[in-house]
């Protein structure tokens, strides 16, 4: 990413606790609102991507173990916002994870997370165990996926 | 964020205030299984006041939709708004819950 002068940069250190997330999720909100992200992609694709992501790291990464944190790293400019999100688990294969429209799935409780991470966000990239991703949304881009017209 | 529970015309409606997400969830699902078990087979959870919802809280409606049909009984969803629709047509479950687009449109549907 081209980093520019309006380039803002700042840590977040959570706790592995569920209950963390929608503080957290609200601050990187109103974080990007600072840079005129607005409507759908702020609260669809960012709220919820960024949220599920959170979720993943704290209850599969992490095992919601209290002794271990999750590192969020955020490059916020006005065209785009991205974000590492890290635990301190071992890491998994995002490969493995069955697609959950699948007809035979559907029924299934669980498995949505990373498939809507990948579908709400521009960019999704894990690192090679797994226990980092990488995630971007441009401020402006064509949506794939476009709930209002602003 | 709060669950109400009220009764109308038969049907159990369950206004969802918030969020439905990872964090309240279960209280959700409590709040319906307790009235299944309590004999109550016709439900109708609306989302008039609902700001979002997470993976997990889709979960929690597909796992009541198996719940309630393996009694015998229906469960509707209403007032979703256009990023709510827009979740449940990616996650394609706008194909496994029978959806209104008002609470009185889906009372009148049972």
């Amino acid at each position: 990413m081209m980093v520019g002068e309006e380039t803002t940069r700042f840590v977040l250190q959570l706790p592995s606790d569920l209950r963390i997330i929608e503080a957290a999720v609200t601050y990187l909100v109103s974080r990007c609102r600072a840079f005129a992200f607005g409507g759908s992609r702020l609260n669809l694709n960012f709220r919820v991507g960024v949220t599920e992501a959170l979720a993943n790291a704290v209850l599969y990464g992490n095992q919601s173990d209290p002794g271990k944190t999750v590192r969020v790293e955020v490059a916020l400019d006005p065209s785009r916002v991205v974000l590492r999100v890290v635990d301190q688990g071992e890491g998994f294969d995002p490969s493995s994870v069955p697609d959950p429209t699948l007809p035979d799935n559907l029924d299934r409780a669980g498995g949505r997370g990373l498939f809507l991470i990948r579908e709400l966000m521009d960019e999704v990239e894990y690192n090679e165990c797994g226990n980092a991703v990488r995630l971007v949304l441009l401020r402006d881009a064509p949506q794939r996926r476009q709930a209002s017209v602003e | 964020m709060s669950f109400q529970t009220s009764k109308e015309n038969g049907v159990v409606v369950v206004d969802v205030d918030g969020q439905l997400i990872v964090g309240n969830r279960q209280e959700l699902k409590q709040k319906v299984l307790d009235e299944l078990e309590g004999g109550e087979r016709k439900f109708l959870i609306d989302f008039a006041n609902t700001g979002y919802i997470d993976s997990s809280g889709l979960g929690v409606l597909v796992s009541l939709s198996k719940k309630i049909r393996e009694q015998g009984g229906e469960l509707r969803l209403a007032n979703l708004n256009e990023d709510l629709r827009t979740l449940f047509e990616l996650t394609k479950l706008d194909t496994l819950f029978n959806i209104a687009d008002s609470r009185q449109e889906a009372l009148a549907s049972f």
